[in-house]
């Protein structure tokens, strides 16, 4: 194991074009996976925030918030059903909203509540919002009063709050009756009573489960089609499949890891066999030398993902805002680990290799 | 006292039928725990099989070999390494050092191998090179020494675990004959010194004169056994 430590401490050049290729492999995995992240936080940012067990959407919906009403009448029954601690409703109206000195228009989710979700306060006044720190990259600022939609709704912004996104558009936390408002007179074709909500959000008694509870609220409207939160997350359009086109990209990326280091150790060890059978005739194992070579295989996975984790982190810093991408600290733990495995099995394919090494060869 | 080396009616042979390749026959040797022996011959005639499977590189096809009182004859690939980590010294033709190593380093690597690491193992590496005239360049890599001193650092190395047989391939075929005189009397004085055996094998004839008795070897056959005079 020193043997292999000290080679790459005085003969660093020799593995700089494994280096090099790891490092743009883990930018490359670290961006992709940024930006899968960045897509699904900032899609359902407004979701994972509620502190709600179940959601439930009305059975014509299709688990959709756009598609989906819940009226005064299911939201009392779903109140009764047992294990409901509390209910409340949450709409949502994407549209573009002209901002104060911008000539571009920013994307909004004008998002109606009652409950308290988490890192929101209780709703404010008619006409004020809370906004989410992504629309500071269209220059909202605090105090400005945005026009939404081409109604021109006037929404004025009193504070800022974070990671509270709908399907990529800024947040703008709204009371129900400002969110009624500006669905009638944005989008007049699919007009909002009095009362009526898209979701009903529904805080669970201890120690229920979720699951069950949303089936007795299903069986009780004999209307609705509830989910859990983590159900909730995943039905929004596109999500799932964002999710897999990604993951199949990174599986991709992975595989490519393991060749390049398989290609790279088998090469090295190749020129090394001279080498390697001078050390088995002096009492060197197999598994010494092949100690070495995982060694050296996760040492430069580590370095290449230091270097590459660096370069994405400050291209992250000055991204502009709209692209979607946010590198999670557990995202950058595990796709270390699963750099290092890789690495790891791609060394591995030396092993055969190495333990036929002949140490006789040594000699003549 | 134990000989260092004992083989006993050796042979090995490569491939089968008609394409079977007797490298050495019926092959017996002792080498007394203090000796030193020169093993000539022309190429191919079985030296490096001889000296191979003296060395636990090597098993034979039949015959026993006994190295420093243990019978490797039948050992195992990871019992043929201890032997060679614990009881036999090599140095190579072509001399092998690892080359991003400095010459301490590549001393030490010998006692790393076996587990075993510190100022003792230090205080060794830093003696034998000291005896060996490389008190200086202890910190110099391969790179940076004569071939001389390259050969020297080696000589170091197959020292460094106190073994009971040292075997030398050629160590002064790369040298000139006075740079080879050098080195064989430092191989004499290093080897007797410690009461340890050797074989070397050598093509040279005037450099027999080192060692205690010198043994040829033709076609896999060992035929003479001749007292040396020491020089």
């Amino acid at each position: 194991m020193k043997l292999a430590w000290t080679e790459l401490r005085r003969r660093p050049g020799k593995f700089g074009v494994a280096v090099l290729t790891l490092t743009v492999l883990a930018a490359l995995l670290l961006f992709i996976a940024g930006l899968l992240d960045g897509l699904f936080l900032g899609s359902t940012g407004a979701i994972r925030s509620q502190r709600a067990d179940v959601f439930v959407f009305s059975d014509s919906s299709r688990e959709s918030f756009l598609r989906s009403t819940i009226t005064p009448e299911t939201r009392a029954v779903i109140a009764g059903v047992d294990g409901v601690q509390a209910v409340g409703g949450m709409s949502v109206t994407l549209l573009g909203a002209v901002v104060p000195g911008e000539t571009d228009l920013a994307d909004v989710a004008v998002i109606g509540y009652e409950l308290q979700p988490n890192g929101i306060p209780l709703p404010p006044k008619p006409g004020q919002a809370y906004a989410d720190e992504r629309l500071k990259g269209f220059g909202v600022g605090l105090g400005d009063s945005l026009l939404v939609g081409p109604a021109k709704t006037p929404i004025t912004v009193i504070g800022f709050v974070k990671d509270s996104n709908f399907q990529l558009q800024g947040g703008l936390w709204v009371q129900p009756a400002t969110s009624r408002q500006v669905q009638n007179q944005n989008r007049p074709d699919s007009p909002v009573a009095d009362g009526d909500f898209q979701v009903m959000l529904v805080q669970s008694k201890p120690g229920q489960d979720a699951g069950q509870l949303a089936d007795r609220i299903d069986a009780a409207t004999e209307a609705t089609s509830s989910l859990t939160k983590a159900e909730a997350e995943n039905s929004l359009p596109g999500t799932k499949e964002q999710r897999s086109t990604f993951n199949a990209i990174l599986a991709t990326t992975y595989l490519v890891v393991v060749v390049i280091v398989a290609l790279f150790f088998a090469l090295l060890t190749l020129e090394r066999t001279p080498l390697y059978g001078m050390l088995k005739a002096i009492g060197a194992s197999s598994r010494q030398l092949f100690a070495g070579v995982v060694l050296q295989a996760i040492i430069i996975a580590t370095v290449a993902f230091a270097i590459g984790g660096g370069l994405v982190a400050v291209f992250s810093a000055v991204a502009p805002p709209k692209l979607p991408l946010q590198v999670q600290p557990s995202r950058m733990v595990t796709s270390y680990l699963i750099l290092a495995v890789c690495s790891m099995i791609g060394s591995l394919l030396s092993l055969r290799r190495v333990s036929r090494i002949d140490p006789a060869q040594a000699i003549g | 006292m134990t000989n260092a080396l004992e083989l006993h009616d050796i042979t090995k042979t490569y491939g089968e039928g008609d394409n079977m390749i007797t490298a050495l026959a019926s092959a017996t040797l002792a080498v007394a725990s203090d000796e030193m022996i020169a093993l000539i011959g022309p190429s191919g005639s079985g030296k490096t099989t001889l000296l191979s499977i003296a060395g636990g590189l090597l098993s034979p096809s039949s015959g026993q070999v006994i190295v420093g009182g243990k019978d490797i004859s039948h050992a195992s690939p990871s019992e043929l390494t201890e032997v060679r980590r614990s009881t036999v010294g090599f140095v190579f033709q072509s001399v092998n050092l690892v080359p991003f190593l400095t010459a301490r380093e590549n001393l030490l690597l010998v006692d790393e191998l076996r587990g075993s690491r510190g100022k003792q193992s230090r205080d060794r590496a830093d003696r034998l090179l000291d005896e060996l005239g490389l008190a200086k360049r202890l910190n110099n890599l391969p790179s940076q020494l004569s071939g001389g001193e390259r050969q020297r650092v080696a000589i170091g190395r197959a020292l460094m675990n106190e073994p009971a047989l040292v075997l030398f391939d050629e160590p002064t075929s790369a040298l000139d004959t006075h740079l080879g005189e050098q080195v064989m009397e430092l191989i004499q004085s290093e080897v007797k010194g410690r009461g340890t055996a050797a074989i070397i094998i050598t093509h040279d004839r005037r450099m027999t004169h080192w060692c205690d008795r010198t043994v040829t070897i033709l076609d896999g056959h060992l035929q003479t056994d001749e007292l040396a005079t020491a020089g």
